[in-house]
Parts: C-alpha cells; structure tokens; sequence
C-alpha cells in the first residue's frame, strides 16, 4: 500500500484530495451541462455545490458516481486518476450517492433494502444486521431493521439512504439536493449526520439550491451557473463572513454580476430597463383566481394562485423548476381541470372551456415539452403547424384536408419566422431543437394571438435562437399581446418582463417590479431568503 | 387537381419514408428490406430448418405450400380467406395508428359471426337477398364495434390499459359466442352444437368471371372486393381526412393530442368502434361468404395471425395486402402442404410465430445498432431528446 492508510482521518491539506474533478466537460445535444470543471474534495470536509436547475450539478455529480462518462477532462481519487465507467464500478471506488429521488422499494424491510445489492447465492442476514448496527451506531442513528421500508418518515428513509450509500465503506458521499423533502426537524438531524460524517474523514459533496442550507452546513461552496464554476466560497470566508454579507455575494456570483463590479453592472440593468420598460395602464387581460390544481404522481400541484396580468404586459413567472408552473400553465391553457378557483379572460370566465375553445379566443400555451408534447416529430412541419386547427377551414374542407392551403400558410410561417428546415414536408424530428421551437411559436402565434403562456421559451437552445424568440416575445408584446413568461433563468425574466412574480411549492410567493433591485428580490425569493 | 408535385411526403403517410437520423441511416429500400422482407426470410428460412429435422423436405413442403393454395380450384379458397384477414387487418391498423392495442378482435369476431349466422336463417326469408346481406353486414359490425365498448370505455374513462380489457373481453365473447351457438342459434334439426345453415342462395354472390370448371363452388365471393374497398377507404380516412391526423396525433402521444385540444376520450371510443366494426365485417365475409353456418367448436384465431402482418407492413392499410395474400396462401396451402407431409396443419401458425420472433429480433438490433426506424409509427422519434441536465 503506497497511499496513506484509509483509516487515519486526513484533514490537512498535505494529502491529495480524496476526490479531483479536473476539467470536466459533458455536453447533451444543444446543452454545454459542463464547461470545464474543476473541483477537489478533502477528507473530512463538506463541498457544496450550490447552483440553480439546469446549472450543471446533477450531470457533474452523475459522472462523479458512474451514471455518465464526461466528454472531456479526469476525474482524480487520492490522486489517481479513474476511469468511472459504470455506478457498480463507482461504488467498488468508495464513492456513495444518495439520489434526490428515493432508490428504496417500499415494499421490502430496511434489512432487505440493504441487500438488494448483495452479490453471492445466499443472504446473509446476520452479518447485514450487524453490520446495520455498526453503521447506525456510528451515525447515532436507530433503525429498526424489520420495519417495512414504505412506513418510515421521509426524514428516516433518507437515513437509511446514507446507510445504504455507506454500505460498501464508501471514502465519498455525494447528497443529491437531500434537503428537498424533509421538514426542519429532518434537516437538523441530518446536519448532525454531516458533522459525524466529516469526523469519520469522510469527503461529502452537498447538492443543493437553497443558499441558507449551503451557508450552515458546509465547509466550502463551489457555485455552478449554465454549465460552469462561476466562484467558490473557501473556509476562511465562510468562518468569518455575516450570514447577510454570504447570502448576498452568492446571489450575486449565482446569478451573473460579478460582486467586484457591482456600478457597471447596475448602469447597463439600468439602460436595458429603460428600453424594454413600457407604460401599462392597461385593463386586466388574463385573471387567476385561488386556482388550485390537484398534483398528478411526483408533482406539486398549484395551490390558490391568484394573479393579474394586465393587457400588453410581460408577466414572468421564477422559480426553481418542478413548483408547480407545469401544472399551472397547463390550467391556464385548459389542459388540466381547476380543483378550485377561477380563470378569467378579459374579465370571462372560461375555467369551463376547453383547450380548442380557449385557443380560438387567442390564448395560447407554448409548451416546454416541445419534443414530446408540442409538436409530432413524425409529422411534417406544414402538419405541425395546424395541428390545433384540425378539421377547421381553410385547411380542411368537409373533413377533407387541403393540402395547398397548408403548405401556403406554412410558407408564408416559415419565412416569418426564420424556420430552417429543407422543405415544409420535412419531419419535424429531423429539425434542430431551435427550430423545432420556432414551429411552435408559429403554431401559437397564428391567428390572432391574445394572452400567450410561453413555458421556458428558450430552455436548451443555443444563442442565437434564444435571442430571437426573446425577441419575438417582446415583438409581441410591442403589439398588444399578453404574455406569460414562465421561466427558471433569472436573467432571461429580467430581459423581458415587466413584473416577475415568483412561485415556490405551488404557491406565488411574491410579486416584483422588475427594475434594478428586482435580481435580488427575485433571487431572496427564489432561494426562500427572507422576503424583500 | 391544385396540389403540387411537390407535395408527396406530405401525403405520403408518414411511417412509409420512416428514416430517422440516426448514425447509420437506412435508405427507405434498406429500411423495407431489414424490417418487411428480411423478418419473413429468416422464417421461412428456420421453418426449413425444423422440417428437416423432423424429417420433412422443405422443398417439398413449400412446393406443397404452393400447389395446395393455387392450384386446382384453390386459388379460390386462398382469395376468399383474404377478405377476413384483410379486414381484421384493417381493424387493427385504425387502432394501431391511433396507439390504442386493440387485441379482442378474435372475441369480437366470434360473436358477430354467432349472431348473423343465428339470426340470419330468420331473415332471409322476410327480406330481399341484398338488403337481408347489407343488414347481416351491419349487424356484424355493430355487435363486434359493441364488443370494444367496455374496453374503450374503461381506456377513456379510466384510462386503463386496453391490452389486458380487450384479451379478457375476447375470452369473454369467444364463451358467450359458443353459449349462442348451443342455446338460442342452435339447429333444432340436428344434435350437432351448430347453427342453422343459411341458405346457398342467401350467402354473398360471386364475383363474376371467379368460376372455376374444376369445382361445383360458384366463384370468389364479393366479400374479397369489399375487403379491398376497405382498406382504401381506411388508407384515405388516415391519410385524408381530419378524422385520420387526430388519430395519428394521438396515436403519437396522448400528451400531444391533449395539448392540441384534441378530445381524447371521444377519440379512444371512436377508434374502438371503426376498430370493431371492421372486424364484425370480417366475420360477416366468412360467414356469408363462406361458412353458411357456425359450429359451436369453430375459432379460426384469425385475429392473432394477422398481428405480424400489420406491423410488417407498418400499419399500412394498403400496403398489408400482400402480406395478407401471402397469409392466405401460406393457411390455405399449409393445411394441404402439412397433411401431405404427415404434419399438423398448425405448422403454419409455428411459420407466423418465428415470422413475429424474428420481427423483435429484428427491431432490437436496429435500435442497438441506432439505424433507425420502428415497426411502430412514431416510436423512434421519441428518443431524441437527452434525458435531462442539471
């Protein structure tokens, strides 16, 4: 054995990291999910890695246990650089990974759960009891070994989660945003876990949003933002810094202003407001009232909504992804029924009315699924485009379809909107996502628009296409349309809207004026900071 | 005629030029052969291979196959069978294009073949011939569409799964098929479970010039042609019509046709029926067409072979005729073919399942290999996307 003894905790910082990500890269098609990473953990010490959704966390950890294979760049244990190529592989390395959402079968005890990974002919139970007792007593942990993993607390299956991540004596723990379903009860036990972690020697990496919880519970934090490390906060900084002066240099690393240049940053918000920023004394085009949408299986739902969205206004909607805006746009639409509340268009009620209806009256919904649900990927683009005027003139007559009128109409969409695709019969799967974009946008924007609910409009693309759909967002608003921007980049909701109001677990937890103090707001109460 | 030349992959119906990109692109002629000729290849291919196992000579056995469905009288036979088969067939593709698993046919033709040949002895009498075979025909239809009901119902409603509703309804109507038959259809002339016999003059005419100077049987019955008038009106109903595109957005994705505003219950029901009526017309051609009668012991399971067939021809309505004829072919020649060689006559049906076997194998190997392409409409679009950052 030429490294040091696994056993001696190694705190000081003579010794490799336990782990080293260095240059670590991974792109999806049209996502950079990692530009060039590079992050070391000691032993004994908790890393987290606070980012927004979409920042890069999750891929970065998942090629950390095996999951995915980085595009480019090492990844280094105690020095040695590895070749993770599979999670059995990653949990033979010593490196454990409790996921956001449960692994655990309900059905079975805790023992059971345990063993699920067992290899061999025969179950040893004895020795997995012991061996229970032994990891439970090192965490001041009790579980009780028999019971039906399904009736534990949330709080005790994520315990038995670590228990299981730390089966194999793992030297790395990776927590995947492990605060997300527990009550502050279950919070606090779980620092106390940390802390005995950290005591054992034990390398923990923390994924999490939430900048309270990466303030008090770790040692360091590397902030991630659209793929890239934007800053890191070392120990120094977090031991002698105020819990405000923390809280407001990491909003400001996570969302794009570097803090060292604070009065420029604030003159350019200022300009770019000043251009975008129109009077609106206008009549309510879009109300919600205490809309309340039931949660379908792993959702949030939407709970007693009210807003006003005033005619030719940009309302944003922010928040962390999965807080209910899927479920609440697609009650606008009228995809979803309401449990409670109303929806009114120009001060009608259409809560009875269905998609078809609501989509002649001009509200439109342009989805975030634009693969799965927006668009048909084997159907033509011309087809795509009239997919929500089926059996309507001009291009169906008595039932039958008029091919020309399509294909004119298509035309015409596809120059307006700058479409690249060959030809208006090409197959919309064979299109860029960009692309793919812009045929929904001319689907929507057809006919007449009114109040239009965009989804993450410019999720996954690229640069340039992101620029024009803002830009058309914003053309149609310059022309009386109403629009609903529901996103979770910050920035893009500060480009275009005039109000940003932010929802969290269902629930619109503020509305903001958007203006040169409205990025911290927003970002207070996007990271459930005090409310401003 | 305004449209453009330009215009052919928009009406061509889109699994028909279904490459994908993909690392590997198959041609649309590479695509045809891998995924509609080469399963049937290799079938037949390993049928050899068991017949000389057993002690058969393949060659033989398919010349058999041959002359024991085409020649003599028995081109006739092999035509006939293609008006069930090709309807059924029909039936399943308008589900199958709108994704819904419609796998009671064989119930649903049982039934509404118990029921016209039941009640069809009472009618001619009352009846002119065409009106009394028209309203034998709708009759079929509507009682087999009916037999889709609970299961449509239950898929709109409930939004269980058909596959297990229509399998157990088809256990279901294949019982309550055979308990007409003994009860209330049954033949009180004789003690054999069966219905009365419809009278030769009241069974489907023949096609004219159909005659064969070896057989007394008059001729093709025009149940084959309505079969084929089907099927184009199928093919234009998906191709053509609206009707057709919101079967094909939902058959693509319930969360699409949603979104569209598409009224996705009404269409699962609507889908049922037009399924189940094609099937009742299939049993009323055999019927009508051939049988006369039903024996309480008869279930041809036509159903079940047509399966494969659909999906080689990838859900095209016209495009499975062939297949269709082949079918025929290979049923009504492989009992000759089997009979001569000392086999069961169900080696045709072990033909069918090497044929559906080799069709998986088939579709495995073209998504590990990324080439491509599915036996089911839309399904390879569905991947592209990459499953999640962040």
């Amino acid at each position: 054995m030429t490294t040091g003894s696994p056993t001696k905790p190694a705190i000081d910082g003579s010794e490799h990291p336990a782990v080293e990500l260095v240059q670590i890269t991974k792109e999806f098609p049209g996502v950079l999910a990692n530009d060039r990473i590079s992050l070391s953990v000691r032993r004994g010490e908790v890393l987290c890695l606070l980012g927004e959704n979409g920042a890069g966390k999750s891929t970065l950890m998942n090629i950390l246990s095996g999951m995915l294979r980085p595009d480019g760049g090492e990844v280094k244990l105690d020095g040695r650089g590895v070749d993770i190529d599979s999670p059995k592989h990653a949990i033979r390395l010593g490196i454990g990974m409790v996921y956001q959402h449960t692994s655990l079968v309900p059905q079975l005890t805790v023992l059971e759960n345990l063993m699920l990974g067992e290899s061999g002919m025969r179950l040893n139970a004895a020795d997995a009891e012991a061996r229970l007792r032994e990891l439970g007593g090192s965490l001041g942990l009790d579980v009780d070994p028999r019971a039906t993993t399904g009736t534990l607390a949330l709080g005790q299956q994520q315990q038995l989660e670590i228990i299981k991540a730390l089966w194999r004596g793992s030297k790395v723990l990776i927590l995947d945003e492990p605060t997300s379903m527990l009550t502050p009860k279950g919070v606090e036990e779980l620092e106390q876990i940390l802390a005995r972690l950290k005591g054992q020697g034990l390398a923990v990496v923390f994924i999490t949003h939430k900048l309270h919880e990466a303030i008090s519970m770790s040692d360091r934090v590397a902030i991630l933002s659209q793929g890239r490390l934007v800053g890191a906060i070392e120990p120094d900084e977090l031991r002698s810094a105020t819990h405000d002066e923390l809280q407001e240099r990491i909003v400001a690393l996570m969302f794009g202003r570097h803090a060292s240049q604070p009065a420029v940053a604030e003159l350019a918000a200022e300009a770019e407001w000043g251009r975008s920023r129109r009077v609106l004394d206008t009549e309510p085009a879009l109300e919600l009232e205490g809309v309340t949408v039931e949660p379908g299986m792993g959702e949030i739902g939407a709970r007693e909504v009210s807003l006003v969205v005033l005619e030719g206004e940009i309302m944003g909607i922010a928040g962390v992804d999965g807080n209910g805006q899927r479920e609440l746009a697609e009650a606008i639409a009228g995809q979803r029924s309401l449990a409670a509340g109303d929806v009114r268009l120009f001060g009608h009620s259409i809560a009875r009315f269905k998609v078809a209806q609501r989509e002649k009256l001009g509200l439109r919904y342009v989805t975030d699924d634009r693969i799965h649900e927006g668009t048909i990927g084997s159907l033509s683009v011309a087809l795509n485009m009239v997919l929500k005027r089926i059996g309507k003139r001009p291009f169906w007559e008595r039932g039958r379809i008029r091919y020309a009128a399509i294909l004119s109409r298509a035309r015409e969409l596809i120059g307006r909107f700058q479409i690249r695709t060959p030809t208006p019969e090409t197959r919309v799967a064979t299109l860029s996502g960009g692309n793919v974009q812009k045929v929904v946008l001319a689907r929507e924007l057809s006919f007449d628009p009114k109040v239009v609910v965009y989804s993450k409009p410019t999720y996954g693309l690229d640069v340039m296409t992101t620029r024009s759909v803002r830009q058309t967002i914003h053309q149609q608003a310059r022309e009386g349309v109403t629009s609903i921007v529901i996103s979770t980049d910050l920035e893009e909701l500060l480009d275009l809207c005039d109000r940003i109001a932010v929802i969290s677990r269902g629930r619109i937890v503020g509305v903001v004026e958007n203006g040169p103090s409205a990025q911290q707001r927003v970002g207070e109460l996007m990271v459930g900071g005090k409310a401003a | 005629m305004t449209e453009t030349t330009a215009t052919t992959e928009l009406r061509e119906p889109p699994h028909l030029s279904d490459a994908t990109p993909g690392r590997a692109q198959l041609g649309r002629v590479g695509d045809f052969l891998l995924r509609s000729i080469l399963p049937l290849v290799l079938a037949v291919g390993t049928g050899s291979i068991v017949l000389v196992a057993i002690g058969v000579d393949p060659i033989q056995y398919y010349k058999d196959v041959y002359s024991g469905g085409v020649q003599f009288a028995a081109w006739q036979d092999s035509l006939m069978r293609v008006a069930p088969l090709l309807l059924i067939a029909v039936g399943l593709i308008v589900a199958f294009r709108a994704g819904i698993w419609n796998l009671g046919m064989d119930g649903q033709f049982l039934l509404a073949a118990a029921v016209i040949s039941g009640i069809g002895s009472r009618f001619e009498e009352h009846l002119p011939n065409t009106i009394n075979l028209v309203v034998l025909f709708l009759i079929a239809g509507a009682v087999a569409a009916a037999w889709t009901i609970v299961p449509a119902v239950l898929k709109a409603r409930y939004e269980l799964n058909e596959i297990i509703t229509t399998l157990m309804m088809t256990f279901i109507g294949i019982n309550l098929a055979q308990i007409l038959v003994k009860g209330p259809f049954q033949d009180p002339s004789t003690t054999t479970p069966q219905t009365r016999a419809l009278d030769f003059s009241a069974l489907l005419p023949s096609i004219p010039g159909t005659e064969s100077s070896t057989r007394r049987w008059p001729g093709v019955h025009v149940g084959v042609v309505v079969a084929l008038i089907a099927a184009f009106v199928v093919w234009f109903l998906l191709s053509r019509t609206s009707l057709g595109l919101r079967l094909q957005v939902l058959g693509a994705s319930t969360r699409s046709a949603r979104h569209m505003g598409l009224d996705v219950p009404r269409l699962i029901i609507v889908t049922f029926l037009l399924s189940g009526m094609f099937v009742g017309f299939a049993a009323a051609t055999e019927i009508l067409g051939v049988k006369g009668y039903q024996r309480a012991d008869w279930d041809p399971a036509f159903g079940l072979s047509v399966v494969p067939l659909v999906f080689l021809a990838r859900l095209h309505p016209i495009g499975v005729i062939p297949y269709v004829v082949l079918l025929s072919l290979a049923s009504i020649g492989g009992d000759y073919a089997a009979q001569n060689a000392g086999l069961t006559p169900k080696f045709t049906l072990l033909l069918v399942g090497l044929t559906l076997i080799y069709m998986a194998l088939t579709e495995w190997i073209a998504r590990r290999a990324e080439l491509g392409g599915s036996y089911f409409p839309g399904a390879s679009y569905r991947r592209q996307r990459a499953s999640g950052t962040g």
